[in-house]
């Protein structure tokens, strides 16, 4: 396992700027997930350091060496796509067996047998191992990908959004899983997604993308709490942090502010501004409230149990609101 | 009984679709069977009016097509009796054989250029068709328009040339000559046909073989060919066809050592005019190899074998 480093990478495809001078610093063992949503640059960077594209600029090292002008097989890099990509004319154990039989690793067939096995217990399809890899189903398909990348031992792990094409429960299951392997492992990881929860469950780093620029890099409790932008506050949360114009809420703001954003678990009730219930979603575990303030939409959470009904007014207070200028930098 | 479904056709449309199967296949197969009867019937029967359906088979047709016979006194023939049956067919119109026809080397000719050709078009038209798919070429487009662009006009419209120069080059009648003429009609083709095939494999792919510690070429190898198993096995099939049945230059340019099958079989003379049962005798066999080729390859033409393991 080894740290990636990246610095001043650029790439564009045509007229779009992909990623822009992006410096970038995956920590040895660390299980860096990389947020943002569609066309952000996520899985071009994924793909910058597997070496499928070459940067315009910049230079990626890995394990302190620069292997920005070494094809893919060289990098040693192990990769699982979005989709399947499973070798279709060859069996399950084939497809596990592949990379070890590639000529770089030239692995015995004994050492295989074992570390193919080892990976089937592990991703519990032990069973299905002498399948054609098309009579599996989408979740089986995508943990044999998974088992591809795992048999390896590569230098990093890199995953591009593994998980978004299997069902709710297989998510939350493999999610654990994952986590669990990069545990066992000390495996240095780079894991793609637009999900927040995928972000905030496993990573131990998350770097949130925005038009081909890394905004924020920091563990997802920093990014959560202390947001650099409002772009990066947006995107971590559920319901989302509320945006809304300064003085809305009658707040103490610094000079230069311009929004002010409160998390939903930051609006104290009881007391303060005047604010009309929309709508009560009772989502079982928690419940959330929506109100208008002054023409403004703002969430936030309340007692499961509560008896309010839209129509009904409330009195609500910020805490702990954060700053944003006219551009969307935080003011602190 | 099954469960109602709404895309299962019902039994009388399923039935009404075979029934018009049948009757196209035995329309199609009319003139085939009448070929291969033709080859089992007598000279007389051969041309026989009306048509006989019914006749007495003999293999006078194949003995024919595959030997060379003389006329013979009657002197001759009662101081030497016939050795075997073929001989013995013969002798009923006071003829000998004399030793094997050409049939069979123009069967080789055939076989050698025909195979050789549709090789050396899938080979060259996979990998072009390959670099065409994945890579990024200066002027792709017009260069595939430009290799479609030599399909425009009939091959034969080109014949005098062609004709003078492989006389200049010393390839007339020869091998190299028309596998080198074939490949050049039927490039064009494969190199189209198997840009479809390869086009539709996901580049995802090569890209997993390339990090699973491959080199391109193998993934090429290892991945992507195998995948193309059926385009290519079409192609093959396509390309073969063509060149198995070219007649028109096949008898410009070959004539005594590079002749295939098709010049040489109308030839064939029997007593007093075409041998007709020697000619068909010579068609069906001529058929057996694209016959087989097809039926070996059959699975490969049935597309989607490999549908469904990427997620689109």
């Amino acid at each position: 396992m080894a740290e990636v480093q990246l610095t001043g990478v650029s790439k564009s495809f045509k007229t779009t700027q992909a990623v822009i001078d992006m410096d970038l610093t995956i920590p040895d063992g660390a299980f860096v997930v990389l947020l943002g949503p569609t066309g952000a640059g996520k899985t071009t960077t994924l793909r910058l350091i597997a070496g499928l594209e070459k940067p315009d600029t910049g230079d990626i090292k890995i394990g302190g060496t620069s292997v920005t002008n070494l094809t893919p097989a060289q990098r040693d890099v192990a990769m699982v796509f979005q989709q399947y990509s499973l070798y279709p004319h060859m069996s399950v154990r084939d497809n596990l067996a592949f990379p070890l039989r590639s000529p770089i690793l030239k692995t015995p067939e004994g050492e295989i047998a074992r570390k193919v096995n080892e990976v089937a217990e592990v991703l519990h399809i032990p069973h299905k191992l002498d399948n054609k890899a098309t009579e599996l189903s989408g979740g089986e398909m995508q943990r044999v990908s998974i088992g591809r990348a795992l048999v390896r031992d590569p230098q990093v792990y890199l995953m591009d959004e593994p998980l978004s094409s299997l069902d709710a429960k297989l998510r939350a299951d493999l999610r654990v899983e994952l986590k669990r392997i990069h545990a066992e492992l000390a495996a240095t990881l780079l894991y793609v997604t637009h999900d927040q929860i995928e972000a905030m469950t496993m990573a131990t780093h998350v770097g949130v993308l925005d038009e081909g620029r890394l905004v924020q890099f920091g563990t997802p409790r920093d990014i959560y709490e202390n947001p650099r932008t409002a772009y990066v506050a947006a995107r971590l949360g559920q319901p989302r942090i509320n945006l809304l114009p300064v003085g809305l809420m009658g707040e103490d703001a610094p000079a230069g502010a311009h929004q002010v954003g409160l998390r939903p678990e930051n609006i104290r009730h009881g007391a303060g501004r005047d604010a009309q219930v929309v709508r009560v979603e009772h989502l079982g575990d928690q419940t959330r409230l929506h109100l208008k303030v002054a023409d403004h939409d703002v969430i936030t959470l309340t007692d499961p149990h509560t008896t309010l009904e839209a129509g009904e007014t409330i009195q609500i207070a910020p805490e702990n609101p954060v700053f944003f200028d006219a551009s969307g930098a935080r003011i602190t | 009984m099954s469960a109602y479904s709404v895309t299962e056709p019902s039994t009388r449309s399923k039935w009404f679709a075979g029934s018009l199967v049948i009757l196209y296949a035995l329309i199609t197969m009319i003139p085939l069977a009448w070929i291969m009867l033709t080859g089992f019937k007598s000279p007389s029967d051969a041309i026989s009016y009306p048509p006989k359906v019914v006749f007495e088979p003999t293999l006078e047709g194949y003995v024919n097509l595959f030997t060379t016979r003389t006329r013979q006194t009657q002197e001759f023939l009662d101081a030497n009796p016939p050795q075997n049956w073929a001989d013995e067919i013969v002798r009923e119109y006071d003829m000998v054989i004399v030793g094997p026809s050409k049939f069979g080397e123009r069967f080789l000719n055939s076989v050698i250029i025909g195979f050789g050709s549709t090789f050396l078009s899938v080979f060259l038209g996979t990998l072009a068709a390959y670099a065409f798919s994945r890579f990024k070429i200066p002027l792709a487009d017009d260069l595939l328009f430009f290799i479609l662009s030599t399909r425009m006009m009939p091959p034969i419209a080109v014949a005098i040339p062609i004709f003078l120069m492989y006389r200049n080059l010393g390839l007339s009648d020869t091998h190299l000559g028309m596998i080198l003429l074939y490949t050049a009609v039927n490039i064009s083709l494969a190199v189209w046909l198997l840009k479809g095939f390869i086009d539709e494999i996901p580049r995802e792919y090569e890209e997993a073989a390339l990090i699973d510690g491959y080199t391109r070429f193998q993934a090429f190898y290892k991945v992507v060919l195998p995948q193309a198993a059926t385009g290519i096995a079409s192609t093959a099939i396509f390309c073969l066809i063509f060149a198995w049945n070219e007649y028109a230059f096949a008898v410009l340019l070959t004539s005594a050592t590079a002749q295939t099958a098709p010049p040489f079989i109308p030839t064939i003379i029997g007593v007093g005019g075409l041998d007709w049962p020697a000619v068909a005798a010579g068609a069906t066999i001529f058929l057996l190899p694209v016959m087989i080729f097809t039926i070996l390859l059959r699975k490969h033409l049935l597309r989607g074998i490999t549908f469904g393991a990427v997620r689109k």
